[in-house]
């Protein structure tokens, strides 16, 4: 047992629960924003497939893991385009449109990877790396925290900037007062459906790029269902953390360690069934619930339309 | 005096009622014009339009002399005109000078040095004090209403539209409003101030329109004002109100009739609830109610009356003291076993909590009663006998419904006013609870209700009736109890001297 | 008034059939002969309609679950979860009980076993929902992924037949299982799926008991002062729901596969609350779409083998669907209002 835990295996661990949370990071902090501004977007899921997707398919064709990353980021866009339409300007129900997104978008992914590739699974070369200097000697650290694609140092960038939007922008009290209370964000003068269009955009985009990050880096290639619920857990990470983008990330990282977890097990041939580290950030979040519940508000007007006048 | 707004012949309408028909009306910069209607006259609709929250459906509105589309609430603001609205138009989670600053450009930091100069320089002159750094939902009404004040000076606002402001205030700030109000109308500001109260209009307008029903029944110019004394233009106005020359309604003051003889039918005693996050709690109440007696409860809204009613229906425990009705003690029962012995209480919030929009209007008679017989016989819903009754209730009460199986959502408030009173009388009633029976009905439903409860007490029942409308209190009541901070701070026998004595306990001073 | 109604049923089924048939043809796929297929190997065919009835069975169940929750306000996305653990528990218990008892006992104490494990699944997130007001979306969502695990854990390390290579729990004898229906190859199953949508939508619109319910979904502050008991009666949805969810796991076991392999999870509550949108909460209608989803699941995996078009064609053209009814309501509901306001 004790031979295992070596640096090499606590680096690989580490580097591989990265890895892991990335996708759920873009994930919860692009929904943290839907729900401050008053949008439960359900459909997030259906916008990562559709970014894994796209985003692949970008990344396969133009040998560009960038290129990726921005037809992944628009194919979420264009997802969270029709919720928009249909859930923010016409005020349908969010969590019926959220799933009819979800599916259709994951079967239509895996009708298009099917005729596209058939049964084939084109893998992408492996991501060039941005390695920080100094930092990546660190003993174990080192090599597991500041080797990655330089997406990733972005998308702990985007952590600093959320917070900064939040606190410190008039964007940030804009969409705080349209999930708390647009009406007395429109009479201020702001168009609460412009505001919330922003913040279903904007969770579209990362959400999208989430899901080209889980499948060109991530796994390295698209097979049909490939987010598997990565999507659902960002809703979970925003809900637990409301608000607080910092919250998302701890959470993002604890989920990917247990990811990591099983995969490093398999590799090193532990025998255990790896559901039972599965359960471990599900178990260790109810129980955070159970025992800090009655803090888990959330905004006022979280799911409920807008409609100026509406008596 | 410059003419700053112009209505003419504005029209909206929303399904099954002219909330505004043909109205004209002359805004003019220096003046406080006051409009003056019951609820459901469409005061409110009209403030929506000038603010850009609804579009009219017919008429023109013509700004500084030339026509208008008011579309949206920012428009509004880019135009001057600057609205207070009835309901706090504050977002409760942001601090005051973040509410203050909301509708800046969105990509820009949030220039709060600035802001506190400016808001510093504001206040200076008009005597306000407001701590920017509190979240608005720890803010008081009156404290709220000033922050949102703020914000229409802020936007260096030509108009300022107050819709009810004085609802929630107690007498001495409803009197810190009005000096408020003339200080900006001399600085040239031009003031729209809604109320229902003649007092208040003739105290600080200097024109006052009276709406009656959505039409503007008329005007009593700057020069009228001025050249009449308050008991002369008050008459003027109630005949516009109400088409007749004698009397006020709202005067319509009920002789005392206590019957000292009578044993009490409810006592309550020593009543106490916990305080919480958004109120009082209540603090040892206690008071009796004799057959046929009408007790008030005054005070201003959010000081326990809620609370108390709710914990005498049983909707929340007391931890401690009594609650008799004919003796019987009702303090361990529950909201079903009250109601069943002759306690009932009627609610303020019909739509939020007194009915179910979706369900029939048959279902909503029998919300208290689900499960019991005969309507429902071991479990089962006894359709046709449900429908029947209902019916027979419809007709009894004057419930104007298309049928029984009709959303409750569909019908005017009035009418699910009269739904909600048959429910509470029916089958053995006692003692009723009224909490605020008149907030937002029109004036033929004010008075029926109003009717009603007196026809109620006269049947021997015992009735407590909250209500913030000082005015209904006085017309209705043989006896006002005034709550403040969750405790009884006084009793009042309704006569000559009721109307001060109570003012005095509402801000905490003795009767 | 009718002809409206069906048409705004049946409306929008065409209308995503026609979208549906662009994206078959954008793929070089004729949607024709496509829809054809489907409909002939899923229901026209005597096998095909077989398994249609067959695989209906577990899906009635869910939709009765989802009815319940949806109908008194209650979000359960946990079904899945709620099934996998009924199915394990029932898997378990089933073939070590008819070694003891009747098998008629055995099968009924299974099923009741299954609804009783899934019931304290949805404990936690009923108590939560209910004292603590913490929002059930999420709780059941992590709770459908905890439950996925722990089936797992379930089969692989407690229930695992020693007898088998693969991890897989023990089989129920073909014999011991749900009876099939006369001579066909349709389990029993059905009409028990049938017997629970109709016995919870009589509850939820003919009883007080759904009465309650129903007046808690729709504004749980009116039922709060009609002196119903809400933290009660969420509970109760939540025990009712996840225990129905449990038994259409058991269903689908002792009916159907007879024992739970690792890994297995045919996430049959994602796929149905886009069916009992569609219907509207409404049981008879729920039966209807079930069948209709049933027909398009069986017919598409017979197509995925022969024409080469994946099974997940079905999840396109059910959220086209969903999506298309949404709008044509939301359509109707402002012509409606318009004709209100003309009148006036």
């Amino acid at each position: 047992m004790t031979a295992l835990f070596t640096d090499v295996f606590l680096s690989a661990l580490l580097f591989g629960a990265i890895t892991a949370a990335v996708p759920l990071l873009l994930a919860g902090i692009g929904e943290q924003m839907s729900e401050k501004a008053g949008v439960l977007n359900i459909g997030i899921e259906g916008m990562m497939i559709a970014g894994a997707y796209v985003g692949f398919l970008g990344a396969y064709s133009s040998e560009s893991l960038w290129l990726g990353f921005l037809t992944g980021g628009l194919a979420g866009c264009a997802v969270a385009l029709i919720m928009v339409l249909l859930c923010v300007r016409l005020g349908l129900n969010q969590i019926v449109i959220g799933i009819g997104l979800t599916l259709g978008l994951e079967g239509l992914t895996a009708l298009a990877h099917h005729f596209q590739f058939s049964r084939t699974y084109p893998r992408l070369p492996a991501a060039d790396i941005t390695i920080i200097p100094g930092l990546s000697d660190i003993p174990v650290i080192g090599p597991a925290l500041f080797k990655h694609h330089l997406i990733v140092y972005l998308a702990v960038v985007l952590v600093i900037v959320m917070s900064f939007i939040y606190r410190r922008t008039q964007l940030g009290l804009n969409l705080q007062a349209a999930g708390d209370k647009p009406a007395a964000l429109d009479v201020a003068g702001v168009d609460v459906i412009r505001t919330r269009t922003f913040a279903v955009l904007t969770t579209g985009a990362l959400a999208g790029i989430g899901g080209a990050y889980l499948a060109n880096i991530g796994a390295g290639l698209f097979v049909p269902f490939i987010t598997n619920g990565a999507g659902f857990l960002g809703i979970v990470l925003a809900m637990l953390a409301r608000g607080r983008p910092v919250w998302v990330l701890a959470g993002a990282v604890l989920f990917g360690v247990c990811l990591s977890l099983t995969t490093a097990m398999q590799v090193a041939g532990i025998n255990m069934p790896t559901d039972i580290i599965n359960m471990l950030p599900f178990t260790a979040v109810m129980l955070m619930l159970v025992l800090f519940g009655r803090r888990a508000s959330l905004p006022a007007a979280l799911g409920l339309p807008y409609q100026r006048g509406a008596r | 005096m410059a003419e700053t707004i112009v209505l003419e012949g504005v029209t909206k309408r929303f399904p099954g009622v002219v909330a505004n028909d043909h109205v004209d009306l002359t805004i003019r910069s220096g003046e406080v014009h006051v409009l003056l209607g019951e609820n459901g006259a469409g005061k409110s609709t009209l403030i929506d339009m000038l603010s850009g929250v609804q579009q009219p459906d017919g008429g023109r509105i013509l700004i500084d002399g030339k026509e208008a589309t008011i579309s949206s609430p920012k428009l509004a603001l880019a135009l001057g005109i600057g609205t207070v609205f009835q309901h706090t138009m504050l977002v409760p989670t942001l601090t005051a000078g973040e509410n203050l600053l909301l509708g800046a450009p969105w990509w820009q930091m949030p220039q709060k040095s600035e802001l506190k100069a400016r808001v510093a320089e504001i206040s200076k002159n008009l005597g306000l004090a407001i701590d920017l750094n509190a979240l608005a939902a720890d803010l008081s009404l009156g404290e709220q209403q000033q922050v949102e004040i703020l914000r229409a000076l802020l936007r260096q606002s030509r108009v300022l539209i107050l819709d009810e402001s004085t609802s929630m205030l107690t007498p001495k700030g409803i009197e810190d409003l009005g000096a408020l109000m003339r200080k900006l109308a001399k600085q040239g500001l031009a003031i729209v101030f809604i109320t229902h109260k003649l007092k208040e209009a003739v105290a600080f307008g200097d024109r006052i329109s009276v709406l009656k029903l959505g039409r503007k029944v008329g005007e009593i110019t700057a020069e009228e004002l001025k050249s009449r004394d308050e008991p002369t233009i008050i008459a003027e106005i109630v005949e516009m109100m109400f088409g007749r020359r004698s009397g006020d309604p709202e005067a319509g003051r009920r002789e005392p009739r206590i019957q000292p003889a009578a044993d009490p039918l409810l006592e309550v005693r020593g009543l106490s609830l916990p305080a919480a996050s958004g109120h009082h709690g209540l603090k040892s109440i206690s008071f009796d109610v004799r057959p046929g007696e009408i007790l008030g409860l005054a005070g201003i809204d959010g000081n326990g009356q809620k609370q108390l009613a709710e914990t005498l229906a049983g909707q929340r425990r007391a931890v401690a003291g009594s609650i008799r009705l004919n003796g019987a003690e009702l303090i361990s029962k529950n909201q079903a076993e009250r109601r069943a012995m002759g306690l009932r209480y009627l609610t303020d919030d019909r739509l939020g909590e007194g009915t179910v929009g979706t369900l029939a209007v048959a279902t909503n008679f029998f919300l208290k009663e689900i499960g019991r017989e005969p309507l429902w016989l071991r479990g089962i819903e006894q359709r046709r006998a449900i429908a029947s009754r209902a019916g027979a209730l419809v007709k009894e009460y004057d419930v104007r419904t298309p049928s029984v199986h009709t959303p409750v959502g569909r019908l005017s408030g009035g009418n699910i006013q009269k739904l909600i009173i048959a429910r509470e009388l029916v089958d053995g009633a006692r003692a009723i609870i009224f909490n605020k029976p008149t907030h937002g009905l029109d004036l033929s439903n004010t008075l029926a209700t109003r009717e009603r409860i007196r026809e109620i007490a006269a049947a021997g029942l015992g009735v407590v009736l909250i209500s913030t409308d000082l005015e209904e209190l006085l017309a209705l009541a043989d006896r006002i109890a005034v709550m403040s901070g969750g405790a009884i701070s006084g009793f009042v026998d309704n006569g000559e001297a009721a109307h001060s004595a109570i003012g005095r306990l509402m801000i905490g001073l003795a009767a | 008034m009718i002809i409206e109604r069906i048409s705004l049923a049946l409306g929008p089924i065409v209308i995503a059939l026609v979208l549906a048939g662009i994206i078959l043809i954008v793929a070089g796929v004729n949607p024709v002969s496509y829809y054809a297929y489907v409909l002939q190997r899923g229901l026209f065919s005597w096998i095909g309609l077989q398994q249609t009835l067959t695989r209906m069975a577990p899906l009635l169940f869910i939709a009765a679950s989802l009815i319940v929750a949806f109908r008194a306000g209650i979000w359960n996305l946990g079904t899945d979860g709620q099934f996998l653990l009924g199915a394990v528990t029932a898997a378990a218990a089933a073939p070590l009980l008819v070694t003891v008892i009747p098998v008629w006992l055995a099968v009924l104490l299974s099923m009741a076993l299954a609804t009783g494990v899934a019931m304290l699944w949805s404990l936690v997130p009923a108590l939560l929902r209910a004292y603590q007001g913490v929002n059930e979306i999420i709780t059941t969502l992590m709770m459908t992924f905890l439950g996925a695990s722990f089936a797992n854990v379930l089969v692989k390390l407690v229930f695992l037949d020693p007898a088998t290579t693969v991890p897989q729990t023990r089989t129920l004898a073909v014999e011991d299982r749900l009876p099939r229906l006369f001579d066909t190859t349709v389990t029993s199953g059905l009409l028990l799926g049938l017997v629970a949508v109709i016995a919870v939508h009589l509850m939820m619109t003919r009883t007080a008991l759904g009465l309650k319910l129903r007046v808690v979904g729709a504004n749980p502050r009116a039922a709060l002062h009609a002196g119903l008991d809400v933290p009660g009666l969420t509970i109760l949805v939540f025990a009712l729901s996840a225990g129905l969810a449990g038994l259409a796991g058991a269903v689908d076991i002792l009916g159907v596969y007879g024992n739970v392999r690792a890994d297995w999870n045919p996430a049959y509550g994602m796929a149905v609350i886009p069916v009992v949108f569609l219907a509207r909460m409404n049981g008879f209608a729920a039966i209807a779409f079930v069948f209709l989803f049933s027909v398009l699941s069986i017919g598409g995996e017979s197509a995925a083998r022969r024409l080469g078009v994946p099974q997940d064609f079905t999840l396109v053209f059910v959220a086209i669907t969903l999506i298309v009814l949404a709008l044509a309501e939301y359509i109707a509901q402002h012509r409606a209002a318009a004709r209100e306001v003309r009148t006036t």
